[in-house]
């Protein structure tokens, strides 16, 4: 037998905390989009474990379905970056706190 | 039994492994000043990822983990990143102190709540695993999966990736309609 469940719960928890560390702390939208994909990829993690913990298939079901959003939400915000970098507006997220267009 | 405790070491030995590159390229992408380091720490991590779902016995998950996510994602966070520019910026300055500190609490109580939970839960139901058949995880299991059970899931995955297409493009073509905006060539 390899490592039991537990263990890869606590590698998705880790993944989770440090992608959520990310989000809160960084200023580059660049960088906060690649932390959200490090907490979608804790999510995963943990979702195919437990498939496999329960013998279920629906888990990694819904991991593909997380792995298509999570592609489908690059489209849209590396969409948003390209745009503001086009419009000369400095990427950070602190000064991007009006919605006027 | 020496062959099983052998193949149990070499099962142990690939985990902790792939766990530490995990781990280890997670911290990377955070801590990282410039994002196109950042970017390519995330592909390590994907890979590593990749090899934690082959251990989970999710051959399709994997594959689909290294030709969406390393494959197509990252080369397109690449490009990116390349078209924007490289730009620096510390990870830990240019916010107020407070802000850090509140971001650094908050995923730390994340953490050890996770961890808490799991804790709690492991010496019960987590203790003994069901055993797995050999076609769990294979492309046929998941296809039945998807045209069975989860068909409506499926249909709707479609949806979503055709409307973030169709956002994507007319996020790129924004700047057209005002003609000052337009950068000189």
């Amino acid at each position: 037998m390899g490592p039991g469940t537990a263990w890869y719960l606590g590698v998705a928890g880790f993944l989770f905390g440090a992608g959520a560390l990310g989000v809160l702390i960084r200023r580059n939208p660049l960088i906060v989009l690649l932390s959200l994909e490090i907490m979608l990829n804790g999510a995963n993690l943990a979702l195919i474990a437990f498939a496999r913990h329960l013998n279920n298939g629906d888990g990694q079901i819904f991991a593909l379905a997380v792995m298509a959003v999570a592609a489908s939400e690059v489209v849209v915000g590396l969409g948003l970056i390209v745009a503001l970098n086009r419009k000369r507006i400095p990427l950070d997220v602190d000064r991007l706190s009006s919605l006027r267009g | 039994m020496i062959v099983a405790s052998v193949g149990n070491v070499l099962v142990w030995a690939v985990w902790v492994g792939a766990a530490f590159a995990c781990l280890a390229s997670a911290v990377a992408v955070v801590s990282f000043t410039n994002p196109f380091y950042s970017a390519l720490a995330l592909i390590g991590n994907l890979g590593s990822l990749a090899v934690l779902y082959l251990l989970l016995s999710s051959e399709f998950v994997a594959a689909a983990q290294v030709l969406v996510y390393a494959g197509a994602v990252m080369v397109m966070f690449l490009f990116v990143i390349a078209y924007v520019g490289p730009r620096t910026d510390s990870p830990w300055t240019g916010g107020p102190s407070w802000q850090t500190i509140g971001a650094v609490l908050a995923a730390g109580a994340l953490l050890v709540e996770i961890v808490v939970v799991i804790g709690l839960k492991a010496g019960g139901a987590l203790a003994h695993s069901h055993h797995v058949g050999a076609a769990f995880g294979t492309p046929s299991y998941i296809g039945r999966l998807f045209l069975t059970d989860h068909l409506l899931a499926f249909e709707i995955t479609s949806i979503v990736l055709l409307v973030a297409a169709i956002g994507g493009v007319i996020l790129g073509a924004h700047s057209r309609t005002s003609a000052e905006e337009v950068p000189p060539l």
